[in-house]
């Protein structure tokens, strides 16, 4: 953990890891859950049973004409299917395929290179890409950016992929200049990797090292000089962000045929120590962590993402997402707890923050619950998500989760009124 | 019973149960929490034993000036202070804030504007101002609007005029040098009173005046510390000085006559005291760039008004006082964020 130095006037610099970890492949592990995103049109696991035989790479959905599904990262049968509740009270159907150690692939998928295929069979793939709104026709989308730096500190997935999986980024790239209806696709990477992204075929684009330039709306603003408005996604301003490791998802699918089914994972132990694993999405973390030797004990913390956006979780059944970029484990000593103190005015967060926000007084509307206050006086729509507001406070508030809670009040209210409407 | 209803609650929710179905060595509980799992460490009991530490220097020049009674002073005023705190705590029923240390702070802070010579209920008094009436009544640390010493500064001034009398208070001194208060003589007798007072004799320290407040280069070393720590906003301190600089530099230029050179005020009285460890106080002070500036500014100018053009001796605690009163109003002066709409 970077503390504060001897001399707090030099503000800590949060380096995003541009040395890739090495990989290592593990075996094919004896059971997967996927969690497959409720339908909007309600839940249900329609044709999906109990004892279904299910191929690799088959298209898993509650029914032909669901949005949502999943891919089978394994061959075997589904043993058991029940309700699961994520964070924000997302809902998702647990899917666990037992599985056999050897690969029968699905035939499911064909090659033929058009928005439809995209949408039916790569919405799965490893590194979570978010394809719908390049077929949203209320969304202009003129830009792809191939993001080759990992969000969050200490990982080094989508660093892995641009160095060493180029061939495949680049299919993905020619695949998606057919597909989709963009002007421009470009790769941002960190420097010492503009050599590998230059063969790719997009344009690159290098990126500085510190935390948080790798964040989307940062990016928007640094490579694009485009500015986000508060409350719009990137999409909305034209831009689809896309991790490294999707881009190669795509074009691996497209030169081979076979959807890709397995995802890199950074892990990273106690002692500070990271190393980089290819599995099965789906993998129970547990076995992640025994094939990496590591031990987890009382009161630890196990994070899914990287230590300054993940989510510490509460169990190690959980399953590798397609999206899960890191598993960082924290010893209880190490990890810092919150207090319930006041905010002192001291600043250190209004002068960290990268856009600007004046989170002294935007703390106090959230912790007295006025929402909507936050948003329209003090800029809680703009905030980025970088987590530095919390990083760096003195009176150890959560703000980042006051912020997160806020956001999710707002569009609560959001919907509860379009529903009176 | 409680927690046993919880469990059902959960399990309603999450009907799933990876933990059972794991089935690994003993049932572990993790500590689920939300983003960031790193923070750089900072406390506010570390910021504020720093403040403590920066302020020794010029505390122990007192003590040494002064001997055992500005030792009781200082001992009795941190006592003090921390004493009210543990009491309101209780009465009001808040956890105890002591160990936090801004009550003692608050204490030493305090001590540092009394002379030497201040009555035992005169700190009693002034610790309950500074710590009750200045900060807890308003909802505790980080609540203030004013600045909790400087407030129990102002109201014991104002009604025990006497006692703050530096040259009445410290007439049975005599450490060899001129024990006559210098913004005193400057304020009864003008400019030329004060020609015996060469700047360095006032920077080291060499004249009358409260505990902690005259030992000048003692109280740089203590900011520059704590500017190079980060636990100061060096914009307020460095624009207060630069505030009590020009102002006073243009009533110079304007009559030299009548307005003391800008280095007298510099280093007489509290200034440096107040630049480095009072103005920039967290919760009654702005906290955006260009706020800070202009508040810091503005202080140091309403000191050097009031010592030229007002009634008191020394114009400081009442110009924080008043800018403190326009902080809520100064910072709202702030960049836009990126991304705001209009």
């Amino acid at each position: 953990m970077i503390k504060r130095s001897f001399f707090g006037l030099a503000k800590p610099r949060l380096q995003y890891n541009v040395v890739p970890d090495a990989v290592q492949d593990l075996p094919v592990p004896s059971k997967v859950v996927l969690l497959l995103k409720e339908s909007r049109n309600g839940g249900g696991t329609g044709e999906l049973k109990v004892g279904n035989a299910v191929k690799t790479g088959q298209r898993l959905a509650a029914s032909p004409q669901s949005e949502e599904y999943v891919i089978s990262s394994v061959t075997g049968t589904i043993s058991a299917l029940s309700p699961y509740m994520g964070t924000f009270a997302k809902k998702y159907t647990a899917i666990t395929i037992d599985a056999s150690a050897q690969d029968d692939w699905d035939d499911g998928f064909k090659k033929d290179q058009t928005l439809d295929t995209l949408l039916k069979f790569l919405q799965y793939a490893p590194g979570d890409p978010c394809l719908k709104a390049l077929a949203d026709p209320g969304k202009n989308i003129r830009t792809i950016i191939i993001n080759g730096m990992d969000e969050d500190l200490l990982l080094t997935v989508n660093k892995y992929v641009v160095q060493n999986e180029g061939a495949d980024i680049k299919a993905g790239v020619d695949a998606l200049r057919k597909m989709a209806n963009v002007e421009l696709i470009f790769i941002t990477v960190p420097e010492s990797l503009v050599q590998q992204a230059a063969a790719t075929g997009a344009d690159v684009k290098t990126l500085s090292a510190t935390y948080p330039r790798g964040l989307p709306h940062l990016i928007m603003k640094d490579v694009l000089g485009e500015v986000v408005m508060a409350g719009d996604t990137v999409e909305d301003a034209g831009v689809v962000f896309m991790s490294a490791e999707a881009a190669a998802a795509v074009g691996a699918a497209f030169k081979t045929g076979h959807l890709r089914v397995t995802k890199v994972v950074t892990v990273v132990g106690k002692d500070g120590r990271s190393t980089n694993v290819r599995v099965r999405i789906g993998t129970p973390i547990n076995d992640v962590l025994q094939a990496c030797n590591i031990s987890l004990h009382e009161r630890d913390r196990l994070i899914l993402g990287g230590p300054m956006r993940g989510a510490a979780t509460y169990s190690e059944a959980l399953p590798v997402e397609p999206g899960t970029n890191g598993i960082v484990i924290q010893d209880a000593a190490t990890s810092p707890e919150v207090t319930d103190y006041p905010c002192i005015n001291c600043g250190e967060c209004v002068r960290i923050c990268p856009v600007r926000i004046p989170v002294n007084m935007l703390v106090r509307f959230l912790e007295a619950r006025l929402y909507e206050d936050a948003r329209a006086l003090y800029d809680l729509d703009c905030c980025i998500e970088c987590g530095l507001c919390s990083y760096v406070c003195i009176s150890r508030i959560p703000i980042f989760q006051y912020i997160r809670l806020g956001k999710y009040e707002l569009s609560l209210m959001e919907t509860a009124e379009a529903a009176n409407e | 019973m409680s927690s046993e209803k919880k469990l059902v609650v959960s399990h309603a929710l999450f009907p799933w149960k990876p933990a059972q179905e794991a089935g690994t060595g003993p049932a572990r509980k993790f500590v689920v929490a939300h983003a960031p799992h790193w923070h750089d460490g900072s406390t506010i009991a570390k910021k504020n034993y720093n403040i403590m530490i920066a302020a020794l220097p010029a505390v122990l020049w007192g003590i040494s000036q002064y001997g055992a009674p500005a030792l009781g002073v200082i001992a009795f005023s941190m006592a003090c202070a921390m004493i009210w705190e543990i009491i309101w705590d209780f009465f009001v029923r808040k956890p105890a804030t002591v160990g936090d240390g801004s009550a003692a702070v608050t204490g030493l802070l305090f001590g540092m504007l009394m002379p030497a010579t201040a009555p035992w209920w005169l700190i009693v008094l002034g610790t309950f101002i500074a710590i009750v009436v200045g900060r807890q009544i308003f909802g505790g640390i980080g609540f203030n609007p004013l600045n909790p010493p400087l407030l129990a500064l102002a109201m014991l001034v104002i009604s025990f005029k006497g006692i703050f009398d530096f040259d009445e208070a410290l007439r049975n001194y005599d450490l060899g040098f001129s024990m006559v208060y210098p913004l005193a003589q400057l304020k009864y007798f003008g400019p030329a009173a004060i020609k015996s007072f060469n700047v360095a004799d006032l920077f080291m320290g060499r004249q009358a005046g409260a505990i902690g407040s005259t030992f000048g280069l003692g109280l740089v070393v203590g900011g520059l510390y704590l500017l190079l720590k980060g636990y100061m906003r060096w914009e307020i301190s460095l624009s207060f000085l630069a505030g009590v600089f020009v102002t006073a530099l243009l009533f110079n230029l304007g009559n030299a006559d009548k307005y003391a050179s800008p280095l007298f005020h510099l280093f007489s009285g509290y200034t440096l005291v107040v630049a480095f460890f009072l103005v920039a106080e967290d919760s009654s002070s702005p906290a955006n760039c260009v706020p800070m500036l202009i508040f810091g500014a503005l202080a140091g100018m309403m000191t050097v008004l009031i010592r030229n053009l007002g009634a008191y001796v020394d114009g400081v605690p009442f110009s924080i006082l008043l800018l403190n009163i326009a902080n809520p109003l100064i910072d709202r002066i702030r960049p836009k964020a990126i991304g705001k709409v209009g």
